[in-house]
């Protein structure tokens, strides 16, 4: 019954998204100004459907958490064993269901935005309701068609095929969900991307409508690819944080377009120029969430076990990308060159800095992208090859490095134009701490290049962003200042702790007798015992390492490797011992013939600050989120006219030139 | 003028990949591994009961006058449950088939046959997939038609489809 | 005039950079691929020594042994031909690596014609596996799968 109350609630959700679709499509028939009679219907339905669609999913939930085996999806992903809150995980841990989590998320969005957005024209948001509407019915129709979450067995199972034990931990049970959502905020910013585009309302306004989903989702991608980092770290057992496989590249670069989005849509919010090139990136990237779930689920590049693999659904996916990506592109080759020239400003600016960013953004975007693609095309001539880290760290670092640089300059510049002449103590500051810092670091021995490269940089970032502070009364600092000040010294933390990896990491590979002792760095590793021990639904063997720094107490660590019987899998379970400056990971292998264990050491010196900072930068961004929201809220109190009024007013504003008081940026 | 030339950019590069992919799709994957063992005879393998009922597996099982499937299966794959009613079929053919269940447990291969039904003569328990390694096998399900000698003659994989049927029907013919 | 042509200025810093990013990417990939190489294919016509490619076959029955050490293990990979290359690997084997098994070994021809790999995939067989994860150890192809479960990374 669960199961059909869900499945019904889907149909009707997409019934309710043609309604939208069709409804927000007229309101483009009206002449600005007046509410055409059908197109009232559009923003209801899209709170209609939010519910629906986040109905059928807690459907779903349920479905899992009471183990419903005559399901299929829960047979095959479920085990009436498993702890209750790797079922529910479970939800999403397969491709049905988060496919399903995919359209809740989208769905409740589009709710949200009908419901509080209002300070757009009504035509825009019309369009922009259609849109999303027509997004959501794809993803409707591609769960309803080719991989219904609902669909019954014949004959219920007698157990569940158990979820992977890899998933069975506690980030994965948190990490999908978080990159769902970003990708989906970007879905928000495409659709408004597109409505601004088809009404020609490409505005500051407009920008500011777009920039908290922008910045949402770009918070929530980078909390979602540094939780992906961390659980790929530990959980593999490899010791490595960033493998560059095509799974990592697919959440990389709809992080690596919206961080160019999020920047460009400041620009035109402030400045109003970069318009269409804002609207090129709303279609981005939210073009590269859809490629990714191309190249993810179609099996082209990697896929699960064949069996799961559908080349129904692989050209299902692709359908839908020509259908929305092809649409997007061409509606904006024919209707961009109507989109009026923005402000023009000089090379030397705050606007200048930021458009070489996102040049240097797209360009890293396109060589991950060229790099991820490339095996795709070999194949095509029966080559066989493989991308990884030697080609994907010097080419991206390439880009990378000037990025950083104006990174460092940019905040500093004025808008619209600059004299670098004004800054000669701040630019001579990080050009001291770049060079200061690779000297002092090579100093000290031979490193490589890059690593090196990477903690002058961080020296110089670090400082350099805490200068926008400098001369300015630090409590009267908006709060959205505050977020890109944080924001940029986390990138420095995160580049901070990705080049001491590269650049001071020790490793030990040996086979140890019990007993024995293994020194690495400052630390005394001792394989005291090895022991089989049993999980609720694996078996391992653990061995018991004391770890004494500097002679002192010891502290023992327990990796182990475990093989799990359903199904049937190994695992390797690593273990960490965290010190402020870094972290010991140690790894169990086989026993020799001689009775002597494999042992893998690792000691990698601030490996922690990569995810730090990646904390800190999501930390920055809900500040700006945070900043701006207070100071919408604080505009809409002062304005009495009330928020749709003022929406016009500012259209009009802008389009005649008459620049409206704007706060720092 | 210069500038509308530039628009479309973005749309063809996109329309060079979505035609790539597309080709990429309908192209035939090799997602199986072939099994080098086709034409040679069975390696020696001797496995215990995968549970009470039914005989364990050997290559001594495999001689004397009649051609034979060997199905390499498991009650935790779920591909294996899809085809067992073609196996049933083929039982009532006259097919001689006989089974080993990896890395699996005796009180689920009773459940399983219990459920799905039990097509098998005998059922060899291979736990550490060794026997399934010998014989060039990769997966589960999969199954080999094995001639009168013992020799290996034909290898499906994946799961038995109905339409598959027939053609295991005329493999196990010809190596009459 | 002044602004159009500072503008121009950033649309040729532009360009160049995509474009730039376009070349490098093809002279990269070019030169940074990790090729596939079948045993007989790296008899007959070896890669430049030091360069990162794969070799792919099967483990020769008998030829596994552990160097004094206890990590470092030697073992010959051949294909469909009597040829074989000798690999030498420093590091925990995946499981399912045993004598006979599919295994996919990362790393670069040695000068003295030792395959020296840096890492080791063996063949996942639990379950069918596209010719991705054909190659790999369980965990890299738990992980992808994993991934690939999960979604839409």
């Amino acid at each position: 019954m669960i199961a059909e109350i869900g499945l019904a609630a889907l149909w009707l959700a997409a019934a309710l998204a043609v309604l939208q679709m069709v409804s927000g499509a007229f309101a483009l028939r009206s002449p600005p100004g007046q509410v055409n009679a059908l197109a009232i219907y559009a923003r209801p339905a899209a709170v209609v459907q939010a519910i629906l669609a986040v109905l059928a999913f807690a459907m779903l939930l349920w479905a899992f958490a009471t183990t419903d085996l005559s399901l299929k999806l829960v047979a095959a992903n479920s085990h009436s064993m498993k702890p209750l809150i790797y079922k529910l995980s479970g939800t999403w841990g397969n491709h049905e269901g988060s496919m399903l989590l995919w359209v809740g998320v989208l769905a409740a969005s589009g709710g949200l935005l009908s419901l509080f957005e209002w300070r757009l024209p009504e035509r825009t948001m019309g369009a922009t309701l259609a849109v999303q509407g027509f997004v959501a019915l794809g993803f409707y129709a591609f769960l309803l068609l080719s991989s219904n979450p609902f669909e019954r067995l014949p004959v219920p199972a007698a157990e569940g095929n158990g979820l992977n034990p890899l998933l069975q931990d506690i980030g994965l049970a948190i990490h999908p969900p978080t990159l769902y959502a970003g990708y989906v905020g970007l879905s928000v910013a495409f659709s408004l991307a597109m409505g601004a585009l088809m009404t020609r309302e490409v505005n500051p306004a407009f920008a500011r409508v777009m920039r908290p989903w922008v910045l949402g989702a770009w918070v929530l991608l980078t909390l979602g690819i540094t939780a992906g980092s961390y659980w790929a770290y530990y959980e593999l057992g490899w010791g490595g944080w960033w493998f560059w496989d095509p799974v990592e590249n697919a959440s990389l670069m709809p992080w690596l377009a919206a961080t160019a989005l999020m920047h460009s849509v400041a620009v035109l919010a402030a400045r109003d120029a970069l318009r269409t090139w804002t609207i090129m990136l709303g279609v981005l990237a939210f073009s590269m969430s859809m490629l990714g779930t191309f190249l993810v689920r179609s099996g082209v590049l990697t896929s699960v076990h064949a069996f799961a693999v559908d080349p129904e659904r692989g050209a299902f996916i692709l359908g839908l990308l020509g259908l929305y990506i092809g649409g997007a592109f061409t509606i904006f080759a024919l209707r961009a060159g109507a989109v009026a020239e923005g402000k023009r400003f000089a090379a030397v600016s705050r606007e200048g800095a930021l458009v070489l960013n996102n040049v240097m953004l797209s360009a890293i975007l396109a060589i991950v992208l060229l790099g991820t693609l490339y095996p795709l095309l070999t194949e095509a001539f029966d080559v066989r090859v493989s991308v990884g880290p030697p080609y994907f760290n010097p080419a991206s670092a390439i880009f990378a490095i000037p990025m950083l640089l104006v990174m460092a300059v940019g905040p500093l510049l004025r808008w619209k134009s600059d004299k670098p002449a004004r800054l000669q103590f701040e630019l001579a500051l990080i050009a001291a701490l770049v060079i200061g810092g690779i000297a002092a670091v090579s100093f000290f021995g031979q490193f490589p290049l890059l690593p090196l490269l990477g903690l002058g940089l961080a020296a110089a970032l670090a400082v350099a962003a805490f200068l926008p502070l400098r001369g300015r009364q630090l409590g009267r600092v908006p709060v959205a200042t505050w977020g890109m000040v944080i924001a940029h010294f986390g990138i420095a933390v995160s580049l901070f702790g990705m080049a001491c990896e590269g650049a001071f990491s020790k490793e030990r590979l040996a086979a140890v007798a019990p007993g024995g002792t293994e020194q690495i760095a400052d630390f005394a590793v001792t394989l005291e015992s090895v022991t089989p021990i049993a999980g609720p639904n694996w078996t391992a063997i653990e061995a018991q390492l004391a770890v004494r720094e500097d002679g002192g107490a010891p502290v023992i660590l327990t990796p182990q490797a475990r093989t799990f019987w359903s199904p049937p899998q190994s695992t390797s379970e690593s273990a960490l011992l965290t010190r402020w400056d870094g972290q010991l990971y140690a790894v169990i292998g086989n026993q020799a013939e001689d009775g002597r264990w494999q042992i893998r050491v690792w000691w990698k010196p601030f490996v922690t600050f990569i995810w730090y900072g990646g904390i800190l930068v999501a930390l920055g961004g809900v500040l700006a989120i945070a900043g701006r929201v207070r100071v919408d809220v604080k505009r809409r109190r002062a304005s009495v006219k009330g928020a749709r009024r003022r929406a016009d007013v500012e259209a009009l504003g802008s389009s005649g030139g008459v620049p409206a008081p704007q706060p720092a940026e | 003028m210069r500038i509308r030339f530039w628009l479309w950019v973005p749309l063809a590069l996109f329309a060079f990949f979505a035609g790539l992919a597309a080709y990429m799709l309908t192209q035939e994957k090799e997602q199986f591994v072939a099994s080098t063992m086709i034409g040679q005879p069975l390696p020696d393998f001797a496995l215990p009961p995968a549970f009470g009922a039914l005989p364990g597996a050997s290559k001594a099982d495999f001689t004397g006058g009649k051609p034979r499937l060997l199905n390499i299966w498991a009650s935790w794959c779920l591909p294996c449950i899809a085809e067992a009613p073609q196996l049933d079929a083929l039982k009532a053919q006259g097919v001689e088939i006989v089974g080993i269940a990896i890395r699996d447990r005796p009180e689920d291969v009773a459940n399983f046959l219990s459920r799905y039904g039990n097509p098998y003569s005998r059922i060899g328990s291979d736990t550490i997939s060794e026997v399934q390694l010998a014989i060039g096998s990769s997966g589960v399900p999969e199954t080999f038609v094995i001639d009168a000698k013992g020799l290996i003659r034909y290898q499906h994989i994946g799961d038995i489809r109905a339409d598959d049927v027939p053609k295991l029907l005329a493999e196990l013919e010809k190596a009459r | 005039m002044k602004a159009k042509h500072q503008r121009l200025i950033l649309v040729i810093i532009a360009l160049i950079a995509i474009v730039g990013a376009g070349l490098l990417a093809a002279w990269g990939l070019r030169n940074q691929a990790n090729y596939f190489y079948l045993p007989e294919q790296m008899v007959s016509a070896p890669p430049a020594v030091g360069q990162a490619v794969r070799l792919g076959g099967m483990v020769q029955k008998g030829s596994i042994t552990t160097a004094a050490d206890g990590v470092t293990v030697n073992f010959m990979v051949t294909g469909n031909t009597a040829d074989a290359v000798p690999v030498r690997y420093s590091g925990i084997l995946p499981d399912l690596f045993v004598e006979g098994s599919g295994v996919v070994a990362e790393g670069s021809l040695g000068p003295d014609g030792v395959f020296k790999a840096t890492n080791l995939l063996a063949k996942h067989d639990e379950n069918y596996v596209p010719r991705e994860l054909e190659g790999m150890g369980t965990e890299q192809a738990a992980k992808m799968a994993a991934d690939t479960t999960v979604g839409l990374k």
